[in-house]
């Protein structure tokens, strides 16, 4: 490490900011390069979880316990500290801090964060014996030990850490009573009925609040012991122990005395700069845009505003202020509080109030968008208030349904996920860069596949893509492409198929011409089906609307080889099958031959230029392994062999692949055959599957899947024969055919539409569609070709359809 | 016979590759050229580019791809490029080889020293 280039960082407080701050930096710059940092605290500590002091009070933590930094860890990260030795200077000018021991510590660059100190108010008494402040680990340890002996103890001030002291003081024994100036307890964080409530809570556990009472002396016996306190109104309450949480101040006389511009706090800019530019200050001490904060939330914004600015890592990355909001236990009563605490007169205000069980509620409504809210007592709904208060998203009509937490328990998981778990598998993109991209404004689960890449593989979390939206941005924007058929053109299929058929577009090219919005090339490949199926032989065939499968034939492998799969109907094959395969694989050197998941034989790695004489080698028909299509019918070997077998399985599935062969699909359809309820064949979790049952009858069930998704799928109906099942497959494979969207597997098709519409559709003929299906899919079953005839009989259908890689050879110099 | 010694032509000079009927419409074809594997592109619009046939994603053969208006689509994993300027769509991806091109009388010419490599 250059020590010369290396700036001399000098950190001033060792607190909750000072030290975040450097872990902050750190992170930023986790070789150290940049700074040479020290860290000056007047506590003796490491630094210590100031929000977990109440703990040490109670007893429930231990010093260790709260510790965040300990000692160690400061030269571990090659951080200077010098504790126990408060600052007691700055000088800008010679650019050093003082110190109480008489060193001066020069810097480079400064920050600022000597956070606050509890307000003591000047009233008569103070200093009495027995009153404490309560701010620190000594103030915290003094306490206890003075608790244990004291009979009424008195908290001045009923806020947030008033109450938490409270708490803490009846584990050691005493009476305890909370004094408020103002009218009702944690003034700050809720409104006068949501603070009824809390006192009633907390009257409860053992505290005696008095509200609207201000202290005006501190009363004494004739020697220096507390006896009680004095109020304004001229009443008085019986005491020996003090303990005084009126609020905060923060520390900066240190900086007004070197002359940085002070306030009610160190003045600083968006990137927490002071008036003198080598100087920033950071958590309590600090004001930005007028606003001094009190809570833990917003100086860990502040800190990593500071650090993105002083390690340039986001020049332009700027503190902008942060949200107040709060969600907190006090005395085991939760209570949230976000954004404005009292409405104007024009707001909406929802209320809820159950006083007996101690729970209120407020929201605060600006507008048609959330400006405030408060929980008292139920805090369930908090996450999902903040993200509609950050985002400044439409609430739902029925306001009710904001009061208690309608969100899914999984948006609370999902967000509670860390940033580097791996959401999207096909792309590795990890939850923090999806975040990421939510933040910067992409609220469709299409736009965030487009920015990061996520959801745009198998799909299979494109559910979760959704909750992260609902739970960063508030709510998922309503994405009308989805129900578009195809991407590029904004309408949906039933739309889509009526403006082909008027305008007469046969052809893809024509309809991208007149009615894309935009250039894709996935859109094209479900414009040919739709135009196959709406004009069968009228249909022009552009081949460059098809993926390199549909050209080939083949599904394309890494190494640009294809694989060839040949139809095995219901996996049933013969000896002289099996040797033509064989010849074939020998013939053409193929490198593995593999049996597939749908009972068939897989010959991996064939050439481009060979796949014409492989098909007419083979003499078999095309499998379509590769497209969206039905596939394969797998089947187990029903009552032709198995003892168990009640039904003549593989007949169904051979004639099942017989008659669909060359079906197009919107997506994939894989089928299966099973002769008796054990199922071997799987077809529950097929696209459609078909099990025989004792009696002789077949069961029918579709939308199953086992892929990226498992499903099982839905009983359809139960049918007498294998006529009658292969009627009722065809029939909901002309439906699936004319109403899913391009790419829409069944297991997503069957729930949209519903089960029991789907019934009473092709089975009921509830709507009269069953002789136009039935007639549709005979149609197109007629037209179906076998592709390896198709493109072998008459040659390449294209220039160089089937030429690999062709050889020219440069001009040569004699 | 007089021995000849050879020497390949100097990379800038253009090559003739075939003939513009030759590439397929709207699709793409493969040319070894001396050193450089590259993917030749006809779009609808009859405009013709040259590629790198090896996407620099996972080295996909380019020339297999779809055309989504002057972008070339691997047909691997979908990745995007320009025909002018190489560019992939998605970020953190470098550019694509961009070879120039020209067509004399119905006949391409690609010159196999890549546009974004030179100076």
């Amino acid at each position: 490490m250059d020590d010369v280039n290396r700036q001399k960082l000098v950190i001033l407080g060792n607190g909750m900011a000072g030290a975040r701050v450097a872990e902050e930096i750190l992170k930023r710059d986790p070789a150290g390069a940049l700074f040479d940092i020290t860290v000056i605290g007047a506590e003796p500590h490491g630094n210590y979880n100031r929000i977990l002091l109440s703990n040490i009070l109670n007893g429930s933590q231990t010093e260790e316990e709260i510790t965040m930094n300990p000692i160690g860890w400061y030269a571990a990260n090659g951080i200077q500290l010098l504790i126990g030795t408060p600052a007691i200077g700055i000088n800008l000018a010679k650019r050093r801090v003082m110190l109480l021991d008489g060193r001066q510590i020069p810097y480079d660059k400064l920050i600022v964060a000597t956070g606050s100190r509890p307000f003591v108010p000047p009233i008569p008494g103070i200093d009495l014996y027995g009153v404490y402040t309560f701010r620190t680990l000594e103030d915290c340890k003094s306490i206890a030990r003075f608790a244990r002996q004291s009979g009424v103890a008195a908290v001045i001030g009923g806020g947030l850490l008033g109450l938490e002291a409270a708490k803490g003081l009846l584990t050691h024994g005493p009476a305890v009573h909370v004094v408020e100036m103002a009218p009702h307890l944690m003034a700050v964080q809720v409104d006068s009925a949501g603070g009824t409530i809390l006192g009633r809570t907390v009257a409860g556990l053992g505290v005696t609040a008095h509200c609207n009472k201000a202290t005006v002396e501190i009363l004494s016996d004739e020697g220096s012991r507390v006896r009680g306190l004095k109020f304004k109104d001229g009443s008085e309450l019986a005491c020996d122990m003090v303990v005084i949480s009126a609020g905060i101040r923060p520390n900066a006389e240190l900086a007004k005395e070197a002359g940085l511009v002070v306030e009610r706090a160190i003045v600083v800019d968006d990137h927490l700069k002071t008036s003198d530019p080598r100087v920033y200050a950071v958590g309590e001490c600090a004001q930005h845009a007028g606003k001094v904060y009190g809570l833990v939330a917003p100086i860990w914004d502040q800190c990593a505003a500071l650090a993105d600015h002083i390690t340039g890592v986001k020049v332009a990355g700027a503190y902008s202020g942060s949200l107040i909001a709060t969600k907190l236990k006090v005395m085991g009563v939760n209570v949230g509080s976000m954004g404005e605490r009292d409405a104007q007169p024009m707001d909406e205000v929802v209320r809820y109030e159950e006083a007996e069980r101690g729970i209120y509620k407020k929201l605060i409504i600006r507008d048609g968008r959330l400006a405030g809210a408060i929980l008292v007592g139920d805090t369930e709904a908090y996450d999902e208030l903040l993200g509609k208060l950050r985002s400044g998203a439409a609430l739902p009509a029925r306001r009710a349904e904001l009061l208690f937490g309608a969100a899914p328990a999984a948006d609370f998981s999902l967000a509670g996920l860390p940033d580097d778990k791996q959401v999207c598998d096909c792309n590795g993109v990890c939850k923090g860069k999806i975040v990421e991209a939510i933040q910067a404004g992409k609220t469709t689960v299409h736009s965030v596949g487009k920015a990061t890449r996520a959801g745009t593989g198998c799909g299979s979390c494109r559910k979760m893509i959704a909750g992260l939206i609902e739970a960063v941005a508030g709510e998922l924007k309503a994405d009308p492409a989805e129900a578009y058929y195809v991407p590029a053109i904004p309408m949906d299929k039933p739309a889509l198929a009526a403006e082909v058929k008027k305008r007469g577009l046969r052809a893809v090219s024509a309809v991208m011409e007149a009615l894309a919005t935009r250039e894709d090339e996935k859109s094209k490949m479900g414009l040919a089906i739709l135009l196959r199926s709406i004009w069968g032989r009228e249909y022009i065939d552009e081949r460059d609307c098809r993926f390199v499968n549909d050209r080939l034939h083949g599904n394309i492998q890494k190494d640009g080889t294809f694989s060839v799969i040949p139809r095995i109907y219901g996996g049933v094959t013969t000896a002289d099958e099996l040797m033509k395969i064989a010849t074939v694989a020998r013939k053409y050197n193929v490198p593995t031959v593999k049996l597939t998941g749908g009972q068939r034989i897989d010959l991996l790695g064939i050439k481009k230029e060979d796949l014409p004489a492989v098909w007419s080698d083979l003499g078999m028909t095309c499998g379509y392994a590769y497209t969206k299509a039905f596939r394969t019918c797998k089947t187990c070997v029903g009552s032709d062999w198995c003892r168990f077998g009640t039904n003549d399985s593989t007949a169904l599935g051979i004639a099942i692949e017989k008659k669909f062969q060359g079906l197009e699909t919107p997506a994939k359809v894989k089928m299966a055959v099973s002769g008796c309820p054990r199922n071997c064949a799987e077809a529950t979790t097929k696209d459609v599957g078909i099990i025989a049952t004792e009696g002789g009858e077949w069961e029918l069930f579709v939308g199953g899947a086992c892929g990226v998704s498992v499903r099982k799928g839905d009983v359809l109906c139960r049918v007498k024969s294998q006529d009658e099942a292969i009627r009722m497959v065809a029939r909901f494979m002309q439906y699936y055919q004319e109403h899913a969207r391009y790419l829409e597997r069944t297991y997503d098709f069957v729930p949209r539409i519903g089960l029991e519409r789907l019934r009473a559709i092709l089975i009921e003929d509830a709507e009269g569609l069953c002789a136009g299906l039935d007639e549709r899919v005979h149609a197109s079953l007629e037209a179906a070709v076998d592709p390896w005839v198709e493109d072998t009989r008459a040659g390449a259908k294209y220039p160089g359809q089937f030429e690999g890689l062709r050889r020219v050879a440069l001009p040569v110099l004699a | 016979m007089p021995s000849i010694h050879m020497t390949p032509a100097a990379p800038a000079e253009f090559v003739a590759v075939c003939d513009v009927e030759e590439l397929p419409i709207g699709l793409g074809r493969a040319f070894q050229v001396g050193p450089a594997a590259i993917a030749i592109f006809r779009t609808r619009r009859d405009h013709v580019f040259a590629i790198d046939n090896r996407c620099p994603h996972k080295g996909g053969p380019m020339a297999e791809g779809m055309l989504a208006g002057d972008q070339a689509v691997c047909p691997l994993h979908s990745f995007r490029f320009e025909s002018a300027s190489g560019r992939c769509d998605q970020e953190g991806m470098c550019p694509i080889a961009v070879y120039p091109l020209e067509i004399r009388d119905g006949q391409v010419f690609v010159n196999p020293t890549p546009l974004n490599e030179r100076r």
